[in-house]
């Protein structure tokens, strides 16, 4: 069967470069607009922008580490 | 004067219990009706209007319409009909009639004005899904359903001791806007919240629907849930602890569905999490926050289920679950594909969809309140929404690595379904006037401004690089995540154990030393009266002449003794 464009080699780095284009857009979007802040902190330049990264990142993270605490074997519950 | 009207939900509950009495295709033709006619119904009442019934002392309510309850019950009866549609050729019709039932119910409670109506719809929801979630016929669905229909027995216990004491302290069993400060509200609301997946009890849900069958799920996504929202959202508006309630269930959510490993149980996590907004929006409790909460558990329905649908899809045609097992569908499902993306985008709030017109109310409210923390920390769980159902979801069930599976399409029902909710999730999100107009509160909301769209794509395209960034920390494994269910599944059925083999061994302890006790007592019988027992045994003579001496000897010196 054809492979499936996205499976083609290439394609990858394709959407990473497309990806990074759009995310600068969003970016330097920014000062074209007239933001409505209703705390100071939302007029740090590309807030959203970090706060959506370095969330994601923790979240990922604490994940990892509570995953660490609780994951089991998914045969765990079976045998009771 | 509405009591002559049709109660829809009552009508539900009745076509479910009939269909399985109507043969062919028939049937079919009933099960579609039915939801429709009921949708009919629910739009041909006026919209504030009541019918009062006396049953022993009391006055009960049971079709009470606002626009509130109206909201909840169109959506409800929407769900039910696409839900039918998605599987009344290939579901059960064990499943097909309890789910009717289910969601006769969950209107039932909708348009209950008293708390006892509440209560008796509520029940008749817990066995309605019980049996839902049964019909998957398989061994976990049974084990599962019986832990869920404990759960919800109990959580049932719990409401009906919190009515008995709440109209006993007011002598009222209106069910109006009430506050935590008695024994009777706090019961009622501790009834409610475990429904809608609070913790600590937060675990039934990731725990029984996904071993659901492929089309149960959509159904139980559904109606238990978001009854709880709605009951919550006209019994505990702005009560301020349900902020904190709600941001717990919506990290708990992504946390644990960033964990997960089984598809349907990701989906699962992420309801907890979708609930929590809606939880914090009543906590919250302005008027924009309560339209809010009541516009998401709106949409949330459609989305999740279209998300489900496409994962019932993928289930029904490979027979997997787990995203170790999946991967690379998008070659022959990407009919399947678009509408479970199209849902993620919806769930994670993208601009032109219907998630964007009902979380941000939620959101804004917390900014206009100026409560910076709750603000920030929904912000960030947007962004977390993004991550666990937005990409995590399709990306390991339809893209990743290719797993070599070539699924056909599901069958045209099952797409048709996934069309019209498709569909719905980017119809209100274009023309969100559709939602707002039939809301509670008058909307005064504009969710399509540019700094509100541009500062959401920063904040859900940076959430999407840091998945893609960290993509070797999400690969999955085959395992599970402990979580409060671990109590009931493991440490008390260890603990029984224990108890059982403690109790065998002090048994067998306790009777080996009775069996010693005994034997040293017939023993000593024995040795006095067994057949060589010393009473037993025969003296010899000069015994017997030593004796009689020795008492003629006595007799003589008390005869001399009394001589004096």
């Amino acid at each position: 069967m054809k492979q499936h464009w996205l499976y083609r080699p290439g394609t990858s780095r394709k959407l990473w470069v497309l990806g990074f284009i759009v995310l600068a857009l969003t970016i330097m979007a920014e000062p074209f607009i007239s933001l409505h802040p209703y705390f100071s902190i939302e007029k740090l330049f590309s807030f959203h922008a970090l706060l959506g990264f370095i969330s994601c990142v923790v979240m990922i993270v604490f994940a990892k580490l509570l995953g660490v605490l609780v994951k089991r074997k998914d045969d765990y519950y079976d045998d009771v | 004067m509405m009591c002559d009207a049709i109660h829809p939900g009552l009508l539900l509950i009745l076509a479910g219990l009939i269909s399985p009495l109507i043969g062919g295709v028939w049937r079919s033709i009933w099960i579609l009706a039915m939801p429709l006619v009921s949708l009919v119904l629910i739009w041909s009442v006026p919209p504030v209007s009541e019918c009062t019934i006396t049953f022993l002392d009391y006055n009960l309510i049971p079709f009470s319409v606002d626009s509130l309850s109206r909201l909840f019950a169109t959506v409800f009866s929407v769900m039910c009909f696409v839900g039918t549609l998605y599987c009344f050729r290939q579901a059960k019709i064990l499943e097909l009639s309890a789910a009717l039932v289910y969601a006769g119910a969950a209107i039932g409670v909708t348009f209950a004005g008293d708390l006892i109506t509440v209560f008796i719809f509520w029940e008749i929801m817990a066995l309605g899904s019980t049996l839902v979630l049964w019909s998957a016929g398989t061994r976990s669905s049974w084990q599962s359903g019986m832990r869920y229909v404990l759960i919800h027995l109990l959580g049932g216990v719990v409401l009906m001791a919190g009515i008995v004491a709440y109209s006993q302290e007011t002598g009222s069993i209106d069910f109006i806007a009430m506050s935590p400060d008695s024994l009777g509200t706090w019961l009622i609301l501790a009834g409610f919240l475990l429904n809608a997946g609070a913790p600590p009890l937060s675990a039934w849900l990731a725990d029984a629907y996904p071993e659901a069958s492929f089309s149960g799920m959509v159904f139980l996504s559904a109606f238990t849930t978001k009854t709880a929202v709605y009951v919550l959202l006209r019994g505990f508006p702005g009560t301020d602890l349900l902020i904190y309630i709600g941001l717990f269930m919506i990290f708990y959510g992504i946390i644990y569905a960033l964990l997960e490993n089984d598809m349907r149980r990701i989906l699962a996590y992420s309801i907890v999490n979708q609930v929590g907004f809606m939880v914090c929006g009543i906590g919250i409790g302005t008027d924009l926050a309560l339209n809010g909460a009541a516009a998401h558990a709106f949409t949330h329905i459609i989305y999740k289920a279209l998300l489900l649908m496409s994962a019932g899809s993928v289930l029904y045609m490979t027979g997997k679950r787990k995203c170790t097992d999946l991967g690379g569908l998008i070659h022959t499902m990407p009919f399947t594909a678009t509408c479970g993306i199209i849902g993620a985008l919806a769930i994670s709030a993208f601009p032109l969809t219907s998630g964007f017109i009902s979380k941000s109310m939620i959101t804004q409210t917390a900014a206009e309140n100026q409560l910076l923390l709750v603000w920030i920390l929904l912000q960030a769980a947007s962004a977390g929404v993004f991550l666990h159902a937005g990409i995590k979801f399709p990306w390991f069930v339809f893209f990743q690595k290719d797993s070599g599976l070539r699924p056909a399409e599901a069958p045209l029902n099952m797409r048709l379904a996934m069309l019209i909710f498709a569909f719905l999730c980017i119809l209100l999100g274009v023309m969100p006037r559709l939602l707002y107009g039939i809301l509670p509160y008058e909307v005064d909301y504009v969710p399509y401004t540019a700094p509100h769209v541009i500062t959401q794509l920063q904040l859900l395209l940076f959430s999407g690089l840091a998945f893609f960034a960290m993509l070797p920390w999400m690969q999955r494994s085959l395992t599970i995540s402990l979580d409060f269910d671990w109590f009931y599944r493991k440490l008390f059925p260890c603990a029984w154990n224990l108890l059982k083999q403690s109790y065998c061994f002090l048994q067998a302890y306790i009777s080996e030393l009775t069996d010693k006790m005994l034997c040293g007592i017939g023993l000593g019988v024995a040795h006095i009266y067994g057949q060589q027992g010393i009473i037993k045994r025969t003296l010899q003579t000069n015994y017997a002449v030593l004796i009689v001496m020795i008492f003629l000897l006595g007799y003589l010196l008390f005869y001399l003794s009394n001589l004096n």
